[in-house]
């Protein structure tokens, strides 16, 4: 059985009798496997976000089951134990940090389990090390940068010691350099420390990070397979509101004009070096 | 005579206190008529505090803020007529509609600068026609909207008050790839018929360098770079030293460049690079 697994998901807002049930997610079957990163994507309405929020029982199906390490997200009295098992961090790092000191701040989700006070300690210390803020432990978090916030909202996730961290959209509000710092803070704890991500994402170039991309569209899965699989389908995902990183689009349309190049590019180097290669002893 | 002018803009928050801080220092710029400039910078580069200088919302510690060469604090009763001139959408602006219909959302800035109530109509008509919100969608609630239709909403409503200047912070924010161009397009057609100043405040390197003619680089609440776009995203070095990037287009360009093949190294867009790619890809299959 795989870490997160969905069987026919079908979600609905709103329970209204005289109101025709509108799917937000329908019949959504899939599986996500311990230590695997996997990225979201999908227009805004697509339905990611609301399947994310099934992944730690912050939303329960209308149909079908979630599981969540084999314990059905349903089952009321596992709610806790599955919150323990995947973390979700948000888009703004505004909303999710509570304390006036970082460390506090980290040390709130370990405190809310019952976690005894020496251990905390520990979780505390290697969670800011594992996100590279350990030296910024004593500071206000309100005077740190997005990109820092966001990485002690997510060492807050980490000193409860999941094992899997969903996050939604959380470069969203960041500049340039906060979104390297998130980015290569996710991969570290995905290498390094075997947590299972779910990364939900409007931007491409983050997506074909991940080991396994999947597209929602109308509340269904469009298209799933690795980032090379699912973006050598520019005309499919252009169709749907999605887009390919430049590099993806540029050596796509010149296959448009005719020329031969790979169907597969994905980064900066690979696109530098097939035009390179195609323009030598001209 | 410059549309905007700040003259060696100072400005502290919290000064004579412990907490003092020196968001913008010494900062003069000018801005004309018709000008679409770009505003970059990392989180806390002075950017945001910059922009509120222009439409009064902060008054500088120190230094003047001119418009059409007027001190806007020469009268500070005056100042709100500078924000009917100079228009503001700020980031998720969604949040800030409350009215009934899209129709009297749009219609309220119209409505406070003074115009009657069926002037007030005709102009959020046509703002909503700019921002391309479909006429249907006028008479719904506002939040029976989607995010994007939302934030399209929030910018007609500025767009409704007609001013000379329109700054925009972060506008496409949360916004899908699809959201992302077509608010982009809006904004640049309306500019493009209106003929007015844009100011577009964004982390997108991508979405700047396909809209902007003018780059502002804030670092340390000082002005880092103010040139053509092109030649800003050339200085690659320089940009990554202050925690910004170029677009993975111009990245690639430049690479191809320093490479010995004769490219732009400064092209901006994957249209610019296809039109300097594919003569060369042609001339080489000739040979």
């Amino acid at each position: 059985m795989g870490f997160i697994e969905t069987q026919n998901v079908t979600f609905s807002y709103g329970t209204g009798e005289s109101e025709a049930p509108n799917n937000v997610l329908t019949d959504i079957t899939m599986k996500i496997e311990k230590g695997e990163f996997v990225a979201l994507l999908g227009h805004n309405g697509s339905g990611k976000s609301t399947l994310a929020k099934h992944f730690n029982a912050m939303l329960l199906p209308s149909g079908g089951k979630v599981y969540v390490d084999s314990m059905d997200t349903l089952d009321e009295s596992l709610k806790y134990q599955i919150r323990r098992k995947a973390g979700l961090v948000l888009q703004n790092p505004d909303n999710q940090l509570v304390a006036s000191i970082v460390e506090e701040d980290v040390a709130f989700g370990p405190e809310n389990l019952g976690v005894p006070s020496e251990e905390i300690r520990v979780r505390v210390d290697e969670a800011l090390k594992a996100v590279g803020m350990y030296e910024h432990r004593s500071h206000a978090p309100h005077k740190l940068s997005g990109g820092q916030k966001q990485r002690v909202a997510i060492a807050g996730i980490l000193a409860m010691e999941p094992d899997c961290i969903i996050l939604d959209e959380p470069t969203a509000m960041l500049d340039p350099q906060g979104r390297t710092e998130v980015l290569d803070t996710i991969r570290k704890l995905n290498r390094e420390k075997g947590i299972t991500v779910v990364l939900i994402t409007h931007y491409m170039d983050e997506a074909v990070l991940a080991d396994r991309v999947v597209v929602m569209d109308d509340g269904k899965i469009l298209i799933e397979g690795t980032p090379k699989e699912v973006f050598s389908q520019v005309e499919l995902l252009k169709n749907h509101s999605l887009d390919v990183p430049q590099a993806t689009e540029l050596i796509w349309r010149l296959r448009q004009a005719g020329f031969d190049f790979p169907g597969d590019i994905l980064f900066e180097d690979e696109c530098v070096s097939v035009l390179e290669k195609a323009l030598e002893g001209r | 005579m410059a549309l905007l002018e700040l003259r060696d803009v100072t400005y502290i928050y919290g000064d004579n206190t412990p907490f003092r801080s020196v968001a913008v220092d010494h900062v003069s710029l000018s801005i004309e008529e018709g000008e679409y400039i770009g505003v970059i910078g990392h989180t806390g580069s002075g950017k945001s505090t910059l922009i509120q200088q222009f439409n009064g919302l902060l008054r500088p510690t120190s230094g003047q803020v001119l418009l059409r060469g007027k001190d806007i604090w020469a009268e500070p009763k005056k100042i709100r007529s500078v924000r009917f001139a100079v228009g503001m959408v700020f980031q998720y602006p969604e949040h800030q509609l409350f009215e009934e219909t899209v129709l009297r959302d749009i219609a309220f800035g119209p409505k406070n600068m003074g115009l009657s109530e069926q002037e007030a109509e005709e102009r959020a008509r046509a703002a909503a026609g700019f921002v391309g919100l479909r006429e249907e969608l006028l008479e719904k609630s506002p939040f029976e909207l989607s995010g994007g239709e939302k934030r399209r909403v929030a910018i007609a409503g500025v767009i409704a008050m007609d001013p000379d200047v329109l700054i925009l912070d972060e506008p496409t924010a949360g916004l899908d790839p699809s959201g992302r161009n077509l608010l982009l397009n809006q904004i640049e057609k309306y500019h493009q018929e209106r003929k007015n100043t844009v100011l577009l405040v964004s982390h997108s390197m991508e979405d700047i360098a396909k809209a902007a003619d003018r780059l502002l680089v804030m670092n340390h609440g000082k002005v880092e770079l103010f040139e053509d776009t092109k030649s800003v995203f050339l200085k690659e070095e320089q940009l990554e030293k202050i925690g910004l990037r170029v677009p993975q287009i111009t990245k690639i360009m430049r690479s191809l460049y320093d490479r010995g093949i004769p490219v732009d190294p400064g092209a901006l867009t994957v249209d610019e690079a296809i039109d300097a790619l594919v003569p060369l890809l042609k001339g080489g299959e000739r040979r």
